[in-house]
């Protein structure tokens, strides 16, 4: 093996990682704050994915001169899409549920099956094709053997901006203050006149919004279609469970080292037996810390 | 005339009756000798609608033709479209309900080996007819059902022996982990043997998966002059569009992929596909009256921007290959189409191809094409006609 081709795995296992995190950080706060086991994760992924390809349509047929940037605009456009959708989800749909976890999950699961369809309805069973720009197609290659795809630098960039981003937002500001509070102690955040049920309503709607944002950067990568979200949905819950399901540090660090151990593994094995292995290890692990790696010490 | 409250009860009721008891009363055939009932079950929902909706687009085609020409033996076709939901306890059911409840005379249906193995079942024991439209791994042969598209022998003995003369003798294998991609394989690897080459990797990825970053890696180390992909489904985006930005495209590198066909090229996006190379039975751009009659058709009906592939010309096909059986043997009844269709020869789209005397698959040409810049395949290779061998000896 050349040094070329182990440089090249590590950036993979690096950007593997990224992805996996980018997944993970919205079901995460979602499921840390509320306990709410989100299905329709997935469907949100797609939403922002499809919304990637109606700004790609839009670009192309009213500002083919700016299609460039388009990607930049797209992605702001998915937050804001899926964080309203989340919004209007939370205050319609799932504030009826809370306390019932089951029962959530059986909801989000029928709704994430309705979603598809709605895809499949106004979009067509095929994917659609979400054109790349110029400036992220192809690799950059510091020397003959090296080459380094542009896209996953760019989901590197996004993630590490979005983290930062929500690292502020949860440890620097007042609403993360009361999010944050609302994790660790509902009864007394409420006692001590926090509003919960608008904590819960702005955090789930952030969650949607990271979602539209991962799906929109993954248009890049991989397919948009009705059951995009399908692909993404079992490595993002296996990233969240793993990490422990309410602390950031834990879904960093179980993305890190799911990414790593994939990336390595399916070079080592066939992509299967790689992701076999990772199950494993992953079943073995919960068993010994059934509430994941960073579960948060808190009493109850 | 006044009517009292009781007598229409009575009356609304026996003619409710009437309705809902009358196709269990009088048997098939006795009554209404101007139709003929088609069944046609894929799944037009769920996962798998992805490849399934427009094989039915190309069915319906068919069945509108044949309508519109005067029928089959003077009677119309009635056509019933079930959902098979991308389920396959569903598909059988539905099998079930078009041949005991509706005695559909054949029924078009079914993409994947799944369902058509959960389908199998229900079309012996109700002595039905199902004709399958899709490339598959062989190793089936039921009687009452017929296979209007490749077998896996008919595409990858004749792609590999074409690779290894014009592309390159190292091979690299990547399948989607399931039954056809190593079934396809395992054919594969004795024929790259016997024509001079040798497989330096294998690998297998479950489905669905979208992350390839490490397998390309692998496939750099071991720079195989050719890779053979059997990947499917929404997996290819993914594999194509990080092959593209892995370096790796159409100039650099000779890849033929089984069961990537024109209908996949826009959700890969043209420019990660131009230049690898697909194996089909069936081209959009194949040249001849009978195919340009066919793309005029589908385009005339469903729009211009659709794109036909394999599948669908095969989906297209099934319902004239049964109208003809059907003609041949005078009757719709299964054994007597079936018997008319042993060496039955039709002039498709695809060229002149025809049953095998006895085990229910067609003789077909393998293509060879390479994607353009317009998500067409140009074809480069053709081979004659294949005999198909649904029980290879490996």
């Amino acid at each position: 093996m050349s040094l070329d081709i182990v440089v090249m795995q590590a950036f993979n296992g690096l950007s593997l990682f990224t992805v996996l995190a980018l997944m993970a950080l919205g079901l995460a706060i979602v499921f840390g704050l509320m306990g709410v086991i989100n299905m329709a994760h997935g469907e949100l992924m797609a939403m922002g994915a499809y919304t990637t390809y109606l700004t790609a349509v839009i670009f192309e047929r009213f500002m083919p001169d700016w299609l460039g940037v388009y990607l930049l605009v797209a992605i702001v456009l998915a937050f804001g899409v899926t964080f309203a959708f989340g919004l209007a989800l939370e205050r319609g749909f799932i504030r009826f549920l809370y306390n019932r976890p089951l029962d959530t999950m059986l909801a989000t699961w029928g709704l994430s099956l309705i979603m598809q369809q709605t895809f499949r309805n106004l979009f067509g069973p095929r994917e659609v094709g979400v054109p790349s720009p110029k400036w992220l197609a192809g690799a950059w290659q510091p020397t003959a053997g090296l080459s380094i795809p542009l896209s996953r630098l760019f989901i590197i960039g996004l993630t590490v901006l979005v983290g930062i981003g929500l690292y502020r937002l949860l440890y620097s500001t007042r609403w993360g203050l009361r999010i944050r509070a609302v994790t660790q102690n509902r009864a007394i955040s409420g006692a001590v006149g926090i509003n919960t049920a608008r904590v819960d309503a702005i955090t789930f709607a952030i969650g949607s919004g990271l979602a539209g944002i991962a799906g929109s950067a993954f248009t890049m990568l991989a397919s948009t279609g009705p059951v995009t979200g399908q692909q993404y949905i079992v490595d993002t819950f296996i990233v969240v469970v793993f990490g422990g399901v309410d602390s950031l540090l834990g879904t960093f660090s179980s993305a890190f080292m799911i990414g790593q151990m994939q990336s390595w593994l399916e070079f080592g094995l066939t992509g299967s037996m790689a992701k076999a292995t990772i199950l494993l290890c992953v079943i073995v692990a919960l068993y010994f810390r059934p509430s994941g790696l960073f579960a948060l010490k808190v009493r109850r | 005339m006044r009517i009292s409250r009781r007598e229409l009860l009575k009356k609304s009721g026996a003619a409710a009756a009437t309705t809902i008891a009358a196709p269990y009363i009088w048997p098939r055939g006795a009554w209404g000798q101007t139709t003929v009932k088609v069944g046609i079950l894929h799944s037009l929902t769920g996962t798998i609608a992805i490849a399934e909706a427009s094989v039915v687009d190309a069915e319906k085609l068919a069945i509108e033709e044949i309508n519109a020409s005067g029928g089959v033996m003077g009677r119309k076709i009635e056509t019933i479209v079930e959902d098979g939901a991308s389920d396959w306890p569903t598909f059988a059911e539905k099998a079930r309900k078009l041949l005991d409840r509706d005695k559909v005379a054949a029924i078009m249906g079914c993409y994947t080996s799944a369902s058509r193995k959960a389908t199998l079942p229900v079309v012996e024991r109700s002595k039905g007819l199902l004709y399958y439209p899709t490339y598959y791994e062989g190793l089936e042969m039921s009687p009452n059902i017929m296979y209007t598209a490749q077998e896996a022998t008919q595409s990858v003995i004749a792609a590999v022996n074409w690779l290894a003369q014009n592309k390159g003798k190292s091979f690299y294998l990547i399948g989607s982990d399931y039954i056809w991609p190593r079934t396809t394989n395992k054919i594969a690897k004795p024929t790259i043997e016997k024509a001079g080459g040798k497989v330096v990797g294998e690998d297998y990825i479950p489905l669905g998966n979208i992350e390839f970053a490490s397998v390309i890696n692998k496939i750099k180390a071991q720079k195989p002059e050719v890779i053979l992909s059997t990947v499917v489904g929404g997996s290819n985006v993914a594999f194509y569009k990080q092959l593209q930005a892995a370096g790796l495209n159409g100039k650099n590198q000779a890849l033929l992929a089984l069961a990537v066909s024109e209908e996949e090229a826009s959700g890969i996006g043209v420019e990660n596909l131009e230049g690898f190379l697909s194996c089909m039975g069936y081209f959009q751009s194949l040249k001849g009256a009978p195919n340009e009659k066919f793309v005029k058709a589908f385009k005339a009906k469903y729009g211009p921007n659709r794109v036909v592939g394999d599948t669908l010309e095969c989906g297209y096909i099934s319902v004239y290959l049964w109208k003809m059986a059907a003609e041949k043997a005078k009757s719709f009844e299964v054994p007597a189409v079936v018997a008319a269709s042993s060496e039955l020869e039709i002039a498709a789209p695809e060229g002149k191809v025809k049953f095998h005397k006895a085990n229910h698959h067609l003789w077909k040409h393998a293509r060879i094409g390479a994607f353009m810049k317009d998500g067409q395949i140009e074809m480069i290779y053709e081979s004659p006609l294949i005999e198909p061998n649904p029980f290879p000896k490996i």
